[in-house]
Protein backbone atom coordinates (compact mmCIF):
# COMPACT_ATOMS: atom_id res chain seq x y z
CA UNK A 1 0.00 0.00 0.00
CA UNK A 2 1.40 3.27 -0.86
CA UNK A 3 0.00 6.41 0.51
CA UNK A 4 -0.58 8.63 -2.57
CA UNK A 5 -1.55 12.08 -0.60
CA UNK A 6 -0.63 14.35 -3.32
CA UNK A 7 -1.25 17.69 -0.66
CA UNK A 8 1.66 16.52 1.16
CA UNK A 9 4.53 18.94 1.55
CA UNK A 10 7.82 17.43 0.62
CA UNK A 11 9.82 20.22 2.42
CA UNK A 12 12.44 18.73 4.29
CA UNK A 13 15.17 20.44 6.21
CA UNK A 14 15.23 21.86 9.26
CA UNK A 15 12.13 20.86 11.46
CA UNK A 16 9.99 23.12 13.92
CA UNK A 17 8.43 22.28 16.42
CA UNK A 18 5.47 24.27 18.35
CA UNK A 19 5.99 24.93 22.24
CA UNK A 20 3.00 21.94 22.42
CA UNK A 21 4.30 19.36 21.27
CA UNK A 22 5.17 17.75 24.49
CA UNK A 23 1.65 18.27 24.77
CA UNK A 24 0.33 16.47 22.07
CA UNK A 25 3.11 14.05 22.35
CA UNK A 26 1.82 13.04 25.63
CA UNK A 27 -2.00 13.26 23.59
CA UNK A 28 -0.50 10.49 21.46
CA UNK A 29 -0.86 12.81 18.59
CA UNK A 30 0.48 11.56 14.96
CA UNK A 31 2.34 14.02 13.32
CA UNK A 32 2.92 15.76 10.00
CA UNK A 33 5.63 17.74 8.32
CA UNK A 34 3.58 21.36 7.66
CA UNK A 35 5.64 23.94 6.24
CA UNK A 36 8.67 22.75 8.28
CA UNK A 37 6.56 22.37 11.36
CA UNK A 38 6.09 19.21 13.31
CA UNK A 39 2.12 19.40 13.64
CA UNK A 40 -0.62 16.77 14.94
CA UNK A 41 -2.50 15.45 12.37
CA UNK A 42 -4.84 13.94 14.31
CA UNK A 43 -4.69 12.43 18.12
CA UNK A 44 -6.96 9.63 17.67
CA UNK A 45 -9.21 9.69 14.86
CA UNK A 46 -10.03 12.78 12.45
CA UNK A 47 -13.75 12.04 12.05
CA UNK A 48 -14.32 12.14 15.94
CA UNK A 49 -12.69 15.06 16.41
CA UNK A 50 -14.12 16.55 13.60
CA UNK A 51 -17.69 15.80 14.59
CA UNK A 52 -16.74 16.69 18.10
CA UNK A 53 -16.17 20.89 16.82
CA UNK A 54 -19.45 20.55 15.03
CA UNK A 55 -21.52 19.19 18.09
CA UNK A 56 -19.04 20.33 21.51
CA UNK A 57 -15.58 21.66 20.62
CA UNK A 58 -12.15 21.43 19.41
CA UNK A 59 -8.78 22.61 20.33
CA UNK A 60 -6.06 23.24 17.94
CA UNK A 61 -2.79 24.06 17.98
CA UNK A 62 -2.05 27.04 15.43
CA UNK A 63 1.55 27.76 16.77
CA UNK A 64 2.87 27.15 13.55
CA UNK A 65 1.16 30.28 12.09
CA UNK A 66 3.08 33.75 11.03
CA UNK A 67 2.23 36.53 13.66
CA UNK A 68 3.75 39.89 11.96
CA UNK A 69 3.60 43.40 13.80
CA UNK A 70 3.20 46.55 12.01
CA UNK A 71 3.76 49.37 14.33
CA UNK A 72 3.87 53.68 13.91
CA UNK A 73 2.65 56.16 13.01
CA UNK A 74 2.36 55.30 9.13
CA UNK A 75 1.33 51.77 10.25
CA UNK A 76 -1.98 51.74 8.63
CA UNK A 77 -0.65 53.78 5.82
CA UNK A 78 1.68 51.28 5.01
CA UNK A 79 -0.95 48.67 5.24
CA UNK A 80 -2.80 50.38 2.97
CA UNK A 81 -0.54 50.43 0.28
CA UNK A 82 0.60 46.61 1.18
CA UNK A 83 -2.83 44.60 1.08
CA UNK A 84 -5.64 44.63 -1.03
CA UNK A 85 -8.12 45.55 1.99
CA UNK A 86 -8.21 49.25 3.56
CA UNK A 87 -6.37 49.01 6.79
CA UNK A 88 -7.14 52.52 7.91
CA UNK A 89 -10.98 51.91 8.16
CA UNK A 90 -10.49 49.24 10.66
CA UNK A 91 -11.13 50.16 13.99
CA UNK A 92 -9.54 49.11 17.03
CA UNK A 93 -10.39 45.75 18.39
CA UNK A 94 -11.65 44.37 15.15
CA UNK A 95 -9.86 42.33 13.08
CA UNK A 96 -10.45 41.79 9.12
CA UNK A 97 -9.77 38.53 6.72
CA UNK A 98 -7.54 40.16 3.48
CA UNK A 99 -5.34 39.31 0.92
CA UNK A 100 -1.78 40.62 0.14
CA UNK A 101 -0.86 40.13 -3.83
CA UNK A 102 1.48 40.67 -6.60
CA UNK A 103 1.49 43.50 -8.58
CA UNK A 104 0.19 40.99 -10.88
CA UNK A 105 -2.84 40.69 -8.49
CA UNK A 106 -2.12 37.02 -7.95
CA UNK A 107 -2.35 36.09 -4.44
CA UNK A 108 1.07 35.90 -1.59
CA UNK A 109 -1.63 34.86 0.88
CA UNK A 110 -4.10 35.53 3.02
CA UNK A 111 -4.40 37.25 6.07
CA UNK A 112 -6.50 38.39 9.32
CA UNK A 113 -5.16 41.67 10.50
CA UNK A 114 -5.72 42.73 13.86
CA UNK A 115 -5.93 46.67 14.83
CA UNK A 116 -4.54 45.95 18.05
CA UNK A 117 -3.76 49.82 18.91
CA UNK A 118 -3.83 53.04 16.90
CA UNK A 119 -0.63 52.22 15.63
CA UNK A 120 -0.80 49.12 15.87
CA UNK A 121 -1.76 45.82 13.56
CA UNK A 122 -1.16 41.85 14.04
CA UNK A 123 -0.73 40.43 10.98
CA UNK A 124 -1.43 36.44 10.47
CA UNK A 125 -0.20 34.65 7.84
CA UNK A 126 -0.05 31.11 6.81
CA UNK A 127 2.67 29.13 8.60
CA UNK A 128 4.55 28.61 4.25
CA UNK A 129 3.96 32.37 3.96
CA UNK A 130 5.66 33.85 6.97
CA UNK A 131 8.87 34.83 5.44
CA UNK A 132 7.87 36.27 2.32
CA UNK A 133 4.43 38.15 3.69
CA UNK A 134 6.94 39.38 6.16
CA UNK A 135 9.77 40.32 3.92
CA UNK A 136 6.73 42.02 1.03
CA UNK A 137 5.43 43.47 4.06
CA UNK A 138 8.90 45.21 4.92
CA UNK A 139 9.62 46.03 1.72
CA UNK A 140 6.84 47.94 0.95
CA UNK A 141 6.83 49.48 4.50
CA UNK A 142 10.23 51.59 2.68
CA UNK A 143 9.34 54.94 2.81
CA UNK A 144 6.62 54.79 5.40
CA UNK A 145 7.25 55.46 9.02
CA UNK A 146 6.11 52.08 10.11
CA UNK A 147 8.40 49.08 11.22
CA UNK A 148 7.58 45.70 10.53
CA UNK A 149 8.90 43.07 13.25
CA UNK A 150 7.84 38.85 12.61
CA UNK A 151 7.03 38.01 15.84
CA UNK A 152 6.24 34.27 15.04
CA UNK A 153 8.96 32.74 17.43
CA UNK A 154 7.65 34.71 20.52
CA UNK A 155 3.73 34.34 20.06
CA UNK A 156 1.69 31.16 19.87
CA UNK A 157 -1.98 30.66 19.00
CA UNK A 158 -4.64 27.98 19.85
CA UNK A 159 -8.13 28.06 18.39
CA UNK A 160 -11.13 26.51 20.62
CA UNK A 161 -14.05 25.92 17.81
CA UNK A 162 -17.40 24.37 18.40
CA UNK A 163 -20.45 25.52 19.70
CA UNK A 164 -19.64 25.08 23.41
CA UNK A 165 -16.42 27.14 22.89
CA UNK A 166 -17.63 30.17 25.22
CA UNK A 167 -18.74 28.25 27.83
CA UNK A 168 -16.29 26.37 27.93
CA UNK A 169 -13.43 29.45 27.76
CA UNK A 170 -15.28 31.69 30.53
CA UNK A 171 -15.34 29.13 32.63
CA UNK A 172 -11.08 28.65 32.05
CA UNK A 173 -9.37 29.47 36.06
CA UNK A 174 -7.25 32.32 35.54
CA UNK A 175 -8.47 33.40 32.11
CA UNK A 176 -9.75 37.07 32.64
CA UNK A 177 -10.72 39.77 30.51
CA UNK A 178 -9.55 43.45 31.11
CA UNK A 179 -12.29 44.69 30.88
CA UNK A 180 -15.61 42.90 32.70
CA UNK A 181 -16.19 39.32 33.32
CA UNK A 182 -14.49 37.31 31.12
CA UNK A 183 -18.38 35.34 30.54
CA UNK A 184 -20.09 38.44 29.98
CA UNK A 185 -16.87 39.59 27.72
CA UNK A 186 -17.08 36.66 25.39
CA UNK A 187 -20.82 36.45 25.08
CA UNK A 188 -20.69 40.42 23.92
CA UNK A 189 -17.74 39.72 21.74
CA UNK A 190 -18.77 39.70 17.95
CA UNK A 191 -17.46 38.00 15.25
CA UNK A 192 -14.22 39.15 14.18
CA UNK A 193 -13.99 41.07 17.19
CA UNK A 194 -11.01 41.02 19.77
CA UNK A 195 -10.98 41.84 23.28
CA UNK A 196 -7.80 41.87 25.80
CA UNK A 197 -7.10 39.78 28.78
CA UNK A 198 -5.03 38.06 30.63
CA UNK A 199 -4.08 34.04 31.80
CA UNK A 200 -2.45 33.74 34.97
CA UNK A 201 -1.23 37.65 34.67
CA UNK A 202 0.34 38.10 31.47
CA UNK A 203 -1.15 39.42 28.43
CA UNK A 204 -3.44 37.48 25.95
CA UNK A 205 -5.35 38.43 22.59
CA UNK A 206 -8.69 36.71 22.59
CA UNK A 207 -10.38 36.77 18.92
CA UNK A 208 -13.54 35.35 17.81
CA UNK A 209 -12.33 34.10 14.30
CA UNK A 210 -12.12 30.68 13.25
CA UNK A 211 -11.55 28.51 9.96
CA UNK A 212 -14.13 25.59 10.89
CA UNK A 213 -17.30 27.07 10.08
CA UNK A 214 -18.14 27.13 13.86
CA UNK A 215 -18.08 29.30 16.45
CA UNK A 216 -15.29 29.80 18.11
CA UNK A 217 -11.78 31.98 19.34
CA UNK A 218 -8.82 31.92 18.54
CA UNK A 219 -5.72 33.03 21.94
CA UNK A 220 -2.53 34.95 21.28
CA UNK A 221 -0.36 34.23 23.99
CA UNK A 222 3.51 33.69 25.46
CA UNK A 223 4.66 30.49 24.08
CA UNK A 224 5.82 29.70 27.89
CA UNK A 225 2.17 30.51 29.06
CA UNK A 226 0.49 28.03 26.31
CA UNK A 227 1.21 24.59 27.74
CA UNK A 228 -0.50 25.81 30.67
CA UNK A 229 -3.75 27.44 29.10
CA UNK A 230 -3.90 23.91 26.69
CA UNK A 231 -4.04 22.17 29.46
CA UNK A 232 -6.66 24.32 31.41
CA UNK A 233 -9.10 24.25 28.61
CA UNK A 234 -9.38 20.23 27.77
CA UNK A 235 -9.63 20.05 31.29
CA UNK A 236 -12.57 22.82 32.19
CA UNK A 237 -13.99 21.28 28.40
CA UNK A 238 -14.06 17.85 29.18
CA UNK A 239 -17.50 17.78 30.13
CA UNK A 240 -18.56 19.43 27.58
CA UNK A 241 -17.05 16.98 25.05
CA UNK A 242 -13.89 18.78 23.72
CA UNK A 243 -11.25 17.15 22.13
CA UNK A 244 -8.07 18.22 20.89
CA UNK A 245 -8.03 18.06 17.08
CA UNK A 246 -5.57 18.16 14.33
CA UNK A 247 -4.90 19.35 11.10
CA UNK A 248 -6.85 16.45 8.89
CA UNK A 249 -10.13 17.55 10.84
CA UNK A 250 -9.08 20.88 10.40
CA UNK A 251 -9.13 20.59 6.83
CA UNK A 252 -12.33 18.83 6.05
CA UNK A 253 -14.34 21.40 8.49
CA UNK A 254 -12.88 24.46 6.77
CA UNK A 255 -13.36 22.47 3.17
CA UNK A 256 -17.09 22.38 4.48
CA UNK A 257 -17.27 25.57 5.07
CA UNK A 258 -16.09 26.56 1.71
CA UNK A 259 -13.11 28.30 3.45
CA UNK A 260 -9.69 28.34 0.43
CA UNK A 261 -6.60 27.47 1.58
CA UNK A 262 -3.40 28.75 0.34
CA UNK A 263 -1.41 26.23 -1.89
CA UNK A 264 -4.59 24.80 -3.19
CA UNK A 265 -7.77 27.10 -3.96
CA UNK A 266 -5.44 30.30 -3.33
CA UNK A 267 -1.92 31.23 -5.19
CA UNK A 268 -0.15 33.88 -6.88
CA UNK A 269 -2.04 32.33 -10.12
CA UNK A 270 -5.22 33.15 -9.09
CA UNK A 271 -7.10 36.57 -8.60
CA UNK A 272 -9.17 37.15 -5.94
CA UNK A 273 -12.04 37.47 -7.79
CA UNK A 274 -11.79 33.90 -9.29
CA UNK A 275 -11.59 32.82 -5.55
CA UNK A 276 -14.75 34.58 -4.86
CA UNK A 277 -12.65 36.71 -2.54
CA UNK A 278 -13.52 39.78 -4.45
CA UNK A 279 -15.07 41.42 -1.23
CA UNK A 280 -11.32 41.32 0.24
CA UNK A 281 -10.32 43.82 -2.14
CA UNK A 282 -11.57 47.78 -1.23
CA UNK A 283 -11.71 49.52 -5.27
CA UNK A 284 -14.09 51.83 -3.82
CA UNK A 285 -12.00 54.79 -3.41
CA UNK A 286 -8.67 55.62 -5.35
CA UNK A 287 -6.01 54.33 -3.14
CA UNK A 288 -3.34 53.14 -4.50
CA UNK A 289 -2.08 49.18 -3.46
CA UNK A 290 -0.01 47.08 -4.76
CA UNK A 291 -1.70 44.57 -7.70
CA UNK A 292 -4.98 47.33 -7.53
CA UNK A 293 -4.05 48.05 -11.35
CA UNK A 294 -3.72 44.22 -12.28
CA UNK A 295 -7.13 43.16 -10.23
CA UNK A 296 -9.12 46.03 -11.95
CA UNK A 297 -7.71 44.58 -15.51
CA UNK A 298 -9.03 41.61 -14.85
CA UNK A 299 -6.06 39.95 -16.89
CA UNK A 300 -4.13 36.37 -15.49
CA UNK A 301 -1.26 36.51 -13.68
CA UNK A 302 -0.32 33.60 -14.92
CA UNK A 303 -1.88 32.54 -18.26
CA UNK A 304 0.01 29.07 -18.38
CA UNK A 305 -1.52 28.40 -15.19
CA UNK A 306 -4.54 25.42 -15.32
CA UNK A 307 -5.99 27.57 -12.93
CA UNK A 308 -6.33 30.79 -15.20
CA UNK A 309 -9.62 32.07 -16.61
CA UNK A 310 -11.40 29.87 -14.16
CA UNK A 311 -13.96 30.53 -11.24
CA UNK A 312 -13.81 28.76 -7.63
CA UNK A 313 -16.96 26.63 -7.33
CA UNK A 314 -17.97 23.98 -5.11
CA UNK A 315 -19.13 20.11 -6.28
CA UNK A 316 -21.49 17.86 -4.60
CA UNK A 317 -21.48 14.04 -5.47
CA UNK A 318 -23.09 10.99 -4.74
CA UNK A 319 -21.45 7.63 -2.91
CA UNK A 320 -18.22 8.03 -1.27
CA UNK A 321 -16.02 8.24 -3.66
CA UNK A 322 -14.16 11.78 -3.93
CA UNK A 323 -12.00 14.16 -6.22
CA UNK A 324 -9.16 15.27 -4.39
CA UNK A 325 -6.21 17.95 -5.01
CA UNK A 326 -5.01 17.66 -9.00
CA UNK A 327 -8.38 15.75 -10.27
CA UNK A 328 -9.48 16.50 -13.69
CA UNK A 329 -12.97 17.97 -14.02
CA UNK A 330 -14.95 17.36 -17.15
CA UNK A 331 -18.11 18.74 -18.88
CA UNK A 332 -20.79 15.83 -18.25
CA UNK A 333 -21.43 14.73 -21.58
CA UNK A 334 -18.12 14.62 -23.28
CA UNK A 335 -14.14 14.67 -23.20
CA UNK A 336 -13.62 18.80 -22.83
CA UNK A 337 -11.72 19.44 -19.53
CA UNK A 338 -13.02 22.19 -18.31
CA UNK A 339 -11.52 22.24 -14.35
CA UNK A 340 -9.06 21.24 -11.85
CA UNK A 341 -10.42 19.88 -8.13
CA UNK A 342 -8.14 21.93 -5.48
CA UNK A 343 -9.47 20.35 -2.46
CA UNK A 344 -11.61 17.73 -1.73
CA UNK A 345 -12.61 14.80 0.98
CA UNK A 346 -15.46 12.82 1.76
CA UNK A 347 -17.68 15.18 3.84
CA UNK A 348 -17.60 13.55 7.63
CA UNK A 349 -21.22 15.94 8.31
CA UNK A 350 -22.89 15.50 5.37
CA UNK A 351 -22.17 12.01 4.46
CA UNK A 352 -21.24 12.99 0.61
CA UNK A 353 -18.11 13.95 -1.30
CA UNK A 354 -17.63 17.15 -1.61
CA UNK A 355 -14.46 19.38 -3.57
CA UNK A 356 -13.51 22.98 -4.03
CA UNK A 357 -12.71 23.27 -8.26
CA UNK A 358 -11.73 25.87 -10.42
CA UNK A 359 -13.88 25.82 -13.78
CA UNK A 360 -14.58 27.50 -16.96
CA UNK A 361 -17.00 30.30 -16.21
CA UNK A 362 -19.60 28.63 -18.36
CA UNK A 363 -19.82 25.63 -15.76
CA UNK A 364 -19.68 27.35 -12.92
CA UNK A 365 -23.31 27.68 -12.76
CA UNK A 366 -25.46 25.95 -9.11
CA UNK A 367 -26.97 23.17 -11.13
CA UNK A 368 -24.81 22.33 -13.78
CA UNK A 369 -23.33 18.77 -13.88
CA UNK A 370 -19.98 17.78 -14.37
CA UNK A 371 -17.70 14.79 -13.84
CA UNK A 372 -14.63 14.51 -12.32
CA UNK A 373 -11.85 12.04 -13.15
CA UNK A 374 -10.89 9.59 -10.13
CA UNK A 375 -8.33 8.08 -11.16
CA UNK A 376 -8.99 6.68 -14.35
CA UNK A 377 -13.41 6.73 -13.52
CA UNK A 378 -15.55 9.07 -14.03
CA UNK A 379 -17.81 10.89 -10.67
CA UNK A 380 -20.90 12.64 -11.62
CA UNK A 381 -20.35 16.41 -9.78
CA UNK A 382 -23.00 18.88 -9.47
CA UNK A 383 -22.05 22.43 -9.15
CA UNK A 384 -23.25 23.81 -6.07
CA UNK A 385 -22.93 27.49 -3.87
CA UNK A 386 -20.48 27.27 -1.35
CA UNK A 387 -20.39 26.85 1.51
CA UNK A 388 -21.46 23.35 1.77
CA UNK A 389 -21.95 23.57 5.67
CA UNK A 390 -23.54 26.44 7.55
CA UNK A 391 -24.55 26.23 10.87
CA UNK A 392 -27.37 27.22 12.33
CA UNK A 393 -27.58 30.23 14.14
CA UNK B 1 3.81 -16.74 18.86
CA UNK B 2 1.51 -13.87 18.41
CA UNK B 3 -0.63 -13.17 15.14
CA UNK B 4 1.62 -9.98 14.22
CA UNK B 5 4.69 -12.24 14.67
CA UNK B 6 3.26 -14.97 12.65
CA UNK B 7 2.50 -12.77 9.65
CA UNK B 8 4.51 -11.50 6.71
CA UNK B 9 5.09 -8.20 5.52
CA UNK B 10 5.33 -5.91 2.36
CA UNK B 11 7.44 -2.65 1.93
CA UNK B 12 4.06 -1.72 0.86
CA UNK B 13 3.04 -1.80 4.10
CA UNK B 14 0.19 -5.01 3.31
CA UNK B 15 0.56 -8.08 5.62
CA UNK B 16 0.26 -11.67 4.60
CA UNK B 17 -0.87 -14.14 6.22
CA UNK B 18 -0.17 -17.28 3.53
CA UNK B 19 -2.03 -20.29 4.50
CA UNK B 20 -2.06 -22.90 2.17
CA UNK B 21 -2.00 -21.85 -1.12
CA UNK B 22 -4.08 -18.66 -0.28
CA UNK B 23 -3.12 -15.77 0.81
CA UNK B 24 -4.75 -13.22 3.24
CA UNK B 25 -4.00 -9.79 2.51
CA UNK B 26 -4.56 -6.49 4.61
CA UNK B 27 -2.99 -3.53 6.03
CA UNK B 28 -0.72 -3.20 8.24
CA UNK B 29 -1.54 -0.57 11.67
CA UNK B 30 1.47 1.43 10.67
CA UNK B 31 -0.30 1.90 7.33
CA UNK B 32 -4.45 2.60 8.58
CA UNK B 33 -2.99 4.93 11.35
CA UNK B 34 -0.80 7.01 8.47
CA UNK B 35 -4.28 7.14 6.17
CA UNK B 36 -6.17 8.38 8.94
CA UNK B 37 -10.27 7.14 9.25
CA UNK B 38 -10.52 4.98 6.04
CA UNK B 39 -13.96 5.80 4.68
CA UNK B 40 -13.83 4.20 1.27
CA UNK B 41 -12.27 0.96 0.29
CA UNK B 42 -12.32 -0.92 -3.72
CA UNK B 43 -11.24 -4.18 -3.52
CA UNK B 44 -10.96 -6.43 -7.16
CA UNK B 45 -13.97 -8.48 -7.65
CA UNK B 46 -13.26 -12.19 -7.21
CA UNK B 47 -12.20 -14.49 -9.70
CA UNK B 48 -9.80 -11.10 -10.99
CA UNK B 49 -6.37 -12.50 -11.94
CA UNK B 50 -3.73 -10.46 -10.21
CA UNK B 51 0.44 -9.88 -10.33
CA UNK B 52 2.46 -10.08 -7.13
CA UNK B 53 3.24 -5.85 -7.01
CA UNK B 54 0.26 -4.47 -9.09
CA UNK B 55 -2.15 -2.42 -8.05
CA UNK B 56 -5.16 -4.05 -6.64
CA UNK B 57 -7.29 -1.74 -4.77
CA UNK B 58 -7.69 1.57 -3.24
CA UNK B 59 -7.97 2.40 0.63
CA UNK B 60 -9.52 6.44 0.91
CA UNK B 61 -9.08 7.94 4.08
CA UNK B 62 -10.43 11.88 4.69
CA UNK B 63 -7.12 12.96 4.06
CA UNK B 64 -5.40 10.55 1.51
CA UNK B 65 -5.75 7.38 -0.93
CA UNK B 66 -3.91 4.68 -1.04
CA UNK B 67 -3.42 2.06 -3.07
CA UNK B 68 -3.65 -1.70 -2.21
CA UNK B 69 -0.76 -4.22 -4.08
CA UNK B 70 -1.26 -7.71 -4.47
CA UNK B 71 1.63 -9.45 -2.64
CA UNK B 72 1.38 -12.53 -4.65
CA UNK B 73 0.75 -13.71 -7.98
CA UNK B 74 -2.26 -15.74 -8.46
CA UNK B 75 -6.10 -15.45 -8.23
CA UNK B 76 -8.53 -13.31 -5.95
CA UNK B 77 -10.65 -15.93 -4.13
CA UNK B 78 -12.69 -13.91 -1.54
CA UNK B 79 -12.79 -10.57 -0.70
CA UNK B 80 -14.12 -8.63 2.68
CA UNK B 81 -17.42 -7.47 2.13
CA UNK B 82 -17.90 -6.61 5.51
CA UNK B 83 -14.83 -3.48 5.32
CA UNK B 84 -16.37 -2.60 1.93
CA UNK B 85 -19.75 -1.85 3.84
CA UNK B 86 -17.76 -0.70 7.12
CA UNK B 87 -14.40 0.44 6.40
CA UNK B 88 -13.71 1.73 9.28
CA UNK B 89 -12.53 -1.83 10.46
CA UNK B 90 -9.44 -1.31 8.53
CA UNK B 91 -8.71 1.12 11.34
CA UNK B 92 -9.82 -0.80 14.55
CA UNK B 93 -8.89 -4.35 13.41
CA UNK B 94 -6.29 -3.87 10.73
CA UNK B 95 -4.78 -7.27 11.21
CA UNK B 96 -7.95 -9.15 12.18
CA UNK B 97 -11.57 -8.40 10.72
CA UNK B 98 -10.33 -5.35 8.93
CA UNK B 99 -8.79 -8.02 6.06
CA UNK B 100 -9.08 -6.77 2.44
CA UNK B 101 -8.73 -9.68 -0.11
CA UNK B 102 -7.50 -13.37 0.21
CA UNK B 103 -5.64 -14.62 -3.09
CA UNK B 104 -4.41 -18.42 -4.23
CA UNK B 105 -1.09 -18.18 -5.01
CA UNK B 106 1.44 -21.21 -6.09
CA UNK B 107 4.64 -19.28 -5.14
CA UNK B 108 5.35 -16.74 -1.92
CA UNK B 109 7.61 -14.49 -2.94
CA UNK B 110 9.91 -13.42 -0.59
CA UNK B 111 8.35 -11.04 2.46
CA UNK B 112 9.48 -9.08 5.41
CA UNK B 113 9.27 -10.44 9.02
CA UNK B 114 8.05 -8.67 11.09
CA UNK B 115 11.49 -7.29 12.78
CA UNK B 116 12.55 -6.47 9.29
CA UNK B 117 8.81 -4.85 8.62
CA UNK B 118 9.33 -2.72 11.83
CA UNK B 119 12.65 -1.81 11.26
CA UNK B 120 12.00 -0.48 7.66
CA UNK B 121 8.22 2.19 9.84
CA UNK B 122 10.86 3.40 12.13
CA UNK B 123 13.43 4.43 9.74
CA UNK B 124 11.21 6.84 8.11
Amino acid sequence: MTDTDASAPADAGEELLSPLHEAHVALGASFTDFAGWQMPVRYSSDLAEHHAVRTAAGLFDLSHMGEILVLGPDAAAALDYALAGRMSALDEGRAKYTLILTEAGGVIDDLIVYRTGPDRFLVVANASNREVVAETLRARADGFDALVEDESGDIALIAIQGPKSAEILANVEDLLADDGAIGDALDSLGYYRVLRGSYLALPVLIARTGYTGEDGFEIYIAPDRVRSLWDAILETGAGAGIVPAGLASRDTLRLEAGMPLYGHELGVDVLPAQAGLGRAVALGDDRDFVGRAAVESGAAPEPDSLLAGRVLVGLASEGRRAGRAGYRVFRDDGSDAVGLVTSGALSPTLGYPIAMAYVDPSESVAGTVLSIDVRGSRIAATVVTLPFYKRES
Amino acid sequence: MSRENELKYTSEHEWVDAGDGVATVGVTAYAAGQLGDVVYVDLPAVGTEVEAGSSIGEIESTKSVGELYSPVTGTVVEVNDAVAATPELVNSDPLGEGWLVKVSFEALPDLLDLDEYTSLTTEA
